[in-house]
C-alpha cells in the first residue's frame, strides 16, 4: 500500500480498510447473511438499516472496548449482549420517532440487529483486545464493509425487481404502459442469495487468497 | 487475568444492568410522543389515500395531512354488534388503535370459525367519514383485515353512502408473495374496485374476487379480477370482505347507517 496521505496510524488504517474487501464480514466470514437477505428488496430500507448497524456497531465496540479490563471473563459474552441489545432498542426507537416509513419496513430486523453476528464477532474478538479508538475504526471498517454488500445486493434487487432506485421508476414496467418485465425472482430472498454469491465470486477471482483450501 | 470475586462479577452486573436500562427507558419515555404522532400521521395517510383524497407516494408535510383530514374526515366510532356509534368515555376516536383494542380481551371478543381467519373482533372500532360541502357525509371507511396466503392483510374500505357502492379498496400492510399476491396493493389493480356493487338482488354480500377476468362494473357489478398466480390471495380479499361486512363486522353498522337509525 501506496505511504500514507492521512494523519491516520498504520494499524487504525488496517482496522478501518481490511474489512471492506480484505476481510469483509459478509463476503469472507459470511456473518449477517439474514439481514442481507432480509432487507435488500430497497436501497432506502437497506440505508437505513447500514446505518442503524454501524451505528450499533460503532457503539457497541467503544463501549466493550473501555470497560475490557473491567469485565468479569466468566460474564463477559452477557455482558456484551446485554450492551448490544441495549443500543439496538434505543436504535429501532429513534428510527420509530425519526424515520418511521422506513423503520416500518425494516420491522422485526433492526430489532434483530442483536442477533447479527457482525456486532458480536467484533465485540469479542477485536474490542476485548483492542483499545477504543482501534476499536472504533474496526467498527466503522466493518460496518462500511457490511454496508457495501447490502447497497449492492440492493441496487440490482430493487433495479431488476421493479425498476425502481430509491423508489423512483427507471425502468418502465410493462404493466404500466412501459417496456420492462421485473424479474420476480429479485424481489424474493433468493436473488440476494445469487447476488451475494456473485459478489463472493468476483472478490475471489481479484483476490484469490481468500478461497478457502480444498 | 486473574478470576475476580464472585462480588464484583454480580456487582458489576448489577450497574451494567442499571446503566442500559436507564439508556433504554430514557429512549423510549423521550421518544414517545414522537413515535405516537407518526401512527396517528401514518393512519390519517392511510385513510385520505382510500377516500382518494391524497395521491398515492405523494408527500405532504405533516401539517398538511393534518389540514387535509381535519378538513375532510371525522372519526366515529361504533359498538359494531349493535352498529351504533360508542357514546362511552373509554375510547375517543382520534387515537383509537383498533389493533391493540381487538388483542385486549376485556374489549374484545373471539370470532366466530370464519373463513378469513379473523381472530378476535373488537367490540368498538373506528370508522371514517368522509364529508362532502355542508357537513354531509359522503363515503364511509371501513377498516378490515384477513387472511392471505401467508399472512394477516390489513386496510381500509371505501363504501359509498348507500352502504353497497364500493368507492375503493387498499391493504396498507401485507405480507403476501412480492409479485404474485404482494399485488393487492397494486394501484391499477385496485383501481377496478370502485363502482363494484356489495350486494346481490337478494341482499346477500357477493362482492367477490373471481379468478381471471372479471369485466368492466356494468357486465360483473360484483366481481373482480383476481390477482394472477395468487388465487390463496384473492380468496383472502374475498373472505375478509365476506366477514367484515357480515353480521359479525360491519353489517349492522352499514344497516342501521343506511336506515338513519346509527344514532
Amino acid at each position: 500500500m501506496s505511504a500514507p496521505r492521512t494523519g491516520f496510524t498504520k494499524k487504525q488504517r488496517d482496522a478501518l480498510i481490511d474489512p471492506l474487501f480484505n476481510n469483509n464480514p459478509i463476503a469472507l466470514q459470511v456473518l449477517g447473511i439474514c439481514s442481507a437477505l432480509a432487507v435488500t428488496t430497497k436501497m432506502e430500507a437497506a440505508l437505513v438499516m447500514c446505518v442503524a448497524l454501524t451505528a450499533v456497531l460503532i457503539g457497541s465496540n467503544v463501549a466493550v472496548s473501555l470497560i475490557r479490563d473491567k469485565i468479569p471473563s466468566s460474564i463477559r459474552i452477557v455482558v456484551q449482549l446485554t450492551i448490544i441489545a441495549s443500543l439496538v432498542i434505543v436504535t429501532d426507537q429513534v428510527l420509530k420517532a425519526f424515520l418511521f416509513d422506513v423503520s416500518k419496513q425494516l420491522s422485526v430486523f433492526v430489532g434483530l440487529i442483536i442477533t447479527n453476528c457482525i456486532v458480536m464477532g467484533r465485540a469479542e474478538a477485536y474490542a476485548m483486545q483492542n483499545g477504543p479508538v482501534l476499536s472504533f475504526f474496526d467498527a466503522v471498517g466493518n460496518g462500511l464493509g457490511y454496508s457495501i454488500i447490502l447497497i449492492f445486493v440492493a441496487f440490482f434487487r430493487e433495479l431488476l425487481g421493479s425498476g425502481k432506485l430509491f423508489g423512483i421508476q427507471l425502468l418502465p414496467l410493462y404493466t404500466e404502459g412501459g417496456w420492462y418485465n421485473p424479474n420476480g425472482l429479485m424481489v424474493l430472498a433468493p436473488g440476494a442469495f445469487f447476488l451475494i454469491g456473485i459478489f463472493i465470486w468476483a472478490l475471489r477471482v481479484w483476490k484469490p487468497d481468500q478461497i478457502e483450501a480444498e | 487475568m486473574s478470576q475476580p470475586s464472585v462480588a464484583y462479577t454480580i456487582g458489576f452486573a448489577a450497574v451494567l444492568c442499571a446503566v442500559c436500562s436507564v439508556l433504554v427507558a430514557g429512549s423510549a419515555l423521550s421518544l414517545k410522543d414522537m413515535q405516537e404522532a407518526n401512527k396517528i400521521l401514518d393512519r390519517r395517510k392511510k385513510v385520505l389515500q382510500v377516500a382518494g383524497l391524497m395521491k398515492e407516494g405523494a408527500s405532504l408535510e405533516p401539517a398538511q395531512i393534518d389540514t387535509l383530514f381535519d378538513d375532510n374526515i371525522e372519526a366515529r366510532l361504533v359498538v359494531l354488534d349493535e352498529g351504533a356509534y360508542y357514546d362511552g368515555q373509554q375510547f375517543t376516536a382520534n387515537s383509537f388503535d383498533q389493533r391493540k383494542v381487538a388483542k385486549d380481551p376485556e374489549f374484545s371478543e373471539v370470532a366466530p370459525k370464519n373463513a378469513a381467519k379473523v381472530g378476535r373482533v373488537p367490540e368498538v372500532a373506528v370508522t371514517f367519514h368522509v364529508k362532502g360541502e355542508g357537513g354531509n357525509v359522503n363515503q364511509l371507511i371501513l377498516p378490515i383485515e384477513g387472511k392471505g396466503l401467508w399472512s394477516t392483510m390489513y386496510g381500509y374500505l371505501c363504501v359509498e353512502t348507500d352502504t353497497n357502492t364500493i368507492c375503493g379498496i387498499t391493504f396498507y400492510e401485507h405480507g403476501e408473495t412480492p409479485g404474485l399476491g404482494g399485488e393487492v396493493d397494486n394501484p391499477s389493480w385496485k383501481a377496478q374496485w370502485p363502482g363494484r356493487e356489495i350486494h346481490d338482488a337478494e341482499g346477500n354480500i357477493a362482492i367477490k374476487v373471481v379468478k381471471g377476468k372479471a369485466g368492466p362494473v356494468e357486465t360483473a357489478p360484483h366481481q373482480v379480477d383476481g390477482l394472477s398466480g395468487a388465487t390463496l390471495t384473492s380468496n383472502g380479499v374475498t373472505n375478509t370482505l365476506q366477514f367484515w361486512l357480515g353480521e359479525n363486522g360491519w353489517g349492522p353498522y352499514l344497516d342501521n347507517f343506511k336506515s338513519g337509525s346509527a344514532g
